[in-house]
């Protein structure tokens, strides 16, 4: 039976979380000073965002996802490449290729399952080669973005509830399969497979992994 | 077993004894220190009980860098170093790692004294391509830069790392030649630094009969693809012993790659050869025969037993972890490997070899706290098992020590302990493999090669400490003959029922309850034999 290798992306094959993509969109706005009070603004909000993250990733999502209000579908798209290239693409982790390269030629299937925006991991999953991807998306109304997320929203319990439906489409044995990710938060997508494995974890999935006898993987 | 009353303490009191190491228990006898990982017990045995004690250190050379010196001048089989040396050619020392000698000896370690020696010949006669590389084989953990630092010393340390002075990779998919196959179809894929380089030099510390020789290139700079046709079940089954170079079909089949080895490299071996001097001053009454101890060595006794008891196994580890063996040279020869290596092999029978006379019915292996794959760590129950049946059940020439069929006793609390960082493919191995079966042709058939091939061991070893993934694999096939040999195993002292259970032994509180299990096991009568490990001893059995 086939079998994939599931990854986050924020902290696990990349440096940057959603907040450096944002901030770079924030930083490329249309107009000196709007680029700048986008800037000063995202930069006052790092406390409320890790607050946030801290107490629930789906509390972040709402919270930080709201900033995206009134952007331009259009320009965020124009942007995309170029974040990709000047942001995503440098901090990438070394040991990310090592670890899909490997684990492409071990036969898994490579899907990426992350809460960052469709428009920012395209690039990325072209240039990792990766098979999949399920994605945050971003609603959009005549062309500006609300604010809001498209449901399903990729955070916690959803990516693992992702994982079950996408291995029972694909004819995926679950116990054969990888997940990789950095964060508590993504303790659901770790357990829901047979081989889960905590990349640069923070201390609380470290502590986790540890008690789960989980391997612990720096790709830093 | 019945128990005897406590002896008033008194002078040493001549025994029955064949020789000064093999001593037999009788009424008058004082308890025996027996290793329990990382605490020590102090049993009373029952009369008749043989036990094997090691010989005492043979006096170290006086001057080892001379030593060393002369064996590169005056090679086997082969033109002295310095003249095999020119200006401009690429020269690749390969040095043993971590795992010998155990525990790690006091600085300056003889690897050090080696690379200094080697390195001021190199650069004196205008070599200076030069790179050291730890030869960790497919599978051993990559050492760290303090680990590096305190084996070859700061001076060497300092110049040559990281770019010059670094581990082996054995998942570098540019990083290995292979030389061809062996008539028996055994590939040999050896590193290809080494193999384009003008000359390898391989520094060994043969701390057993079984390192050295043709293992140390063949295995310590090979790829999986090389390693897996000899760490294997069948070959380990087929060894009688491992120990014994002449009757071991590792050796047979290391002798055959090293053949093609020698075809298409230039290797210039050097062996040392350790006494047995385990412990320093202060720790060395533990290698004595206890009927000979002073009052002062009681005393000793006692208090490390009662320190140990009080101490939580963190610190108890970390305390042994940091005590160096203050082992010294006794031999040192250099040149082709066969020669160099019939000669420290002889010399290190001198040290370890005991005559023993027969086998016995019951047999009891003290298992300390440190074997080759955990210093600085765990010994997990993977490693006890290695220790016992792919190591200590190895430790004879001739015969075991243990009849066939008979019962092995194995003191240790068989603590359920990894260390993540270190062992973590051990983890799964042990929770996940072993419940579904402990058939090694099973297990290498089913998933070998999916350990091997798990991109979270794979990165885990390249970019941390990690050992390989199938190293828990060859650790379980090296206990093989061992299991094909012991009819029945406890685990004496083992602080849970689980660890036992899952390797397949049974489990007792204490070494007398363990002795009446094995008595009801094989007889009444059976004669006990107690190994006293450490420091190394091994049974020349008739």
């Amino acid at each position: 039976m086939a079998a994939a290798a599931f990854y986050d992306l924020d902290g696990t094959l990349c440096r940057t979380n959603l907040v450096h993509a944002f901030a770079y969109n924030a930083r490329n706005q249309q107009g000196l000073w709007r680029s700048v009070t986008r800037t000063a603004s995202t930069v006052a909000s790092i406390p409320l965002f890790l607050a946030a993250d801290l107490f629930n990733r789906r509390l972040f999502n709402e919270i930080f996802f709201r900033r995206y209000r009134g952007e331009s579908e259009d320009r965020l798209r124009y942007l995309a490449q170029e974040l990709f290239d000047t942001v995503v693409r440098p901090s990438i982790f070394p040991g990310a290729y090592e670890l899909t390269d490997k684990s492409r030629r071990l036969g898994l299937r490579q899907v990426l399952v992350t809460g960052a925006l469709d428009l920012t991991v395209e690039p990325l999953v072209r240039h990792l080669g990766l098979d999949d991807s399920v994605t945050n998306h971003l609603e959009f109304v005549d062309g500006k973005a609300t604010g809001r997320l498209l449901p399903p929203v990729m955070a916690a319990a959803t990516k693992a509830s992702w994982i079950r439906t996408y291995a029972e489409k694909e004819g995926l044995n679950l116990t054969e399969c990888y997940s990789y990710s950095d964060s508590m938060s993504d303790l659901p997508m770790l357990s829901v497979v047979g081989h889960p494995t905590a990349v640069n974890p923070d201390f609380r999935l470290r502590n986790t992994a540890l008690q789960h006898d989980w391997p612990i993987l720096d790709l830093r | 077993m019945t128990k005897r009353e406590a002896k008033p303490l008194r002078g040493p009191v001549p025994r029955h004894k064949e020789d000064d190491q093999v001593v037999y228990i009788d009424e008058n006898s004082a308890p025996r220190i027996i290793f329990s990982g990382t605490d020590i017990l102090c049993e009373d045995l029952p009369i008749g009980t043989r036990v094997i004690y090691a010989k005492p250190p043979i006096e170290g050379l006086a001057n080892p860098g001379a030593a060393i010196r002369y064996a590169l001048n005056h090679p086997l089989d082969s033109d002295p170093l310095y003249t095999q040396l020119s200006p401009g050619m690429r020269v690749t020392i390969a040095v043993d790692d971590i795992s010998l000698p155990l525990p790690p000896m006091t600085t300056p370690d003889i690897r050090q004294t080696m690379l200094e020696i080697l390195i001021e010949m190199l650069e004196a006669n205008g070599v200076d391509d030069v790179h050291i590389i730890i030869a960790l084989g497919s599978a051993h953990r990559r050492m760290t830069p303090a680990e590096m630092k305190r084996m070859a010393g700061k001076k060497v340390y300092d110049a040559f790392y990281p770019d010059r002075y670094y581990n082996l990779d054995a998942e570098d998919p540019d990083g290995f030649v292979p030389l061809g196959k062996t008539a028996q179809g055994e590939p040999v894929n050896i590193s290809r630094r080494c193999v384009e380089s003008d000359l390898v030099i391989y520094v060994n510390v043969t701390l057993v009969p079984m390192d050295g020789g043709h293992k140390s290139v063949a295995v310590g700079l090979c790829d999986y693809e090389s390693v897996r046709v000899h760490h294997e079940p069948d070959t380990i089954a087929a060894c009688n012993s491992l120990m014994d170079p002449p009757h071991s079909m590792l050796a047979t089949k290391l002798a055959r790659m090293g053949a093609i080895v020698d075809q298409h490299m230039n290797v210039f071996h050097i062996e040392t050869a350790l006494n047995n001097r385990m412990f320093s001053s202060p720790l060395a009454f533990l290698g004595r025969n206890e009927d000979e101890f002073s009052e002062l060595d009681r005393l000793k006794t006692e208090t490390l037993r009662l320190a140990l008891s009080k101490m939580p196994e963190v610190a108890k580890r970390k305390m042994f972890n940091a005590i160096p063996a203050p082992y010294q040279l006794i031999a040192c020869y250099a040149g082709k490997a066969d020669p160099v290596h019939d000669r420290i092999v002889a010399k290190l029978n001198d040290q370890y070899l005991v005559k023993v006379k027969g086998q016995s019915d019951i047999v009891i292996f003290p298992i300390p706290f440190i074997s080759p794959y955990n210093v600085n760590s765990i010994l997990n129950p993977i490693l006890l098992q290695v220790m016992a049946l792919g190591y200590f059940h190895h430790f004879y020439r001739g015969q075991p020590v243990l009849r066939k069929g008979g019962a092995l006793i194995l003191c240790h609390p068989c603590h359920d302990e990894f260390d993540h960082e270190y062992h973590p493919s051990y983890i799964e191995f042990f929770h996940r493999l072993l419940p579904e079966t402990r058939d090694s042709h099973l297990l290498r058939a089913k998933y070998e090669e999916e350990f091997a091939r798990n991109p979270s061991y794979v990165e885990m070893y390249r970019r941390g400490h990690a050992y390989h993934g199938t190293h828990p694999f060859f650790m379980w096939y090296w206990g093989e003959a061992g299991r094909q040999h012991v009819g029945k195993i406890i685990a004496a002292g083992a602080k849970n029922a689980h660890v036992p259970a899952m390797l397949g032994w049974d489990r007792s509180e204490s070494v007398t309850e363990a002795i009446a299990m094995a008595r009801s096991f094989v007889g009444p009568s059976a004669s006990i034999t107690l190994m006293k490990w450490p420091p190394i001893v091994m049974a020349d059995v008739e």
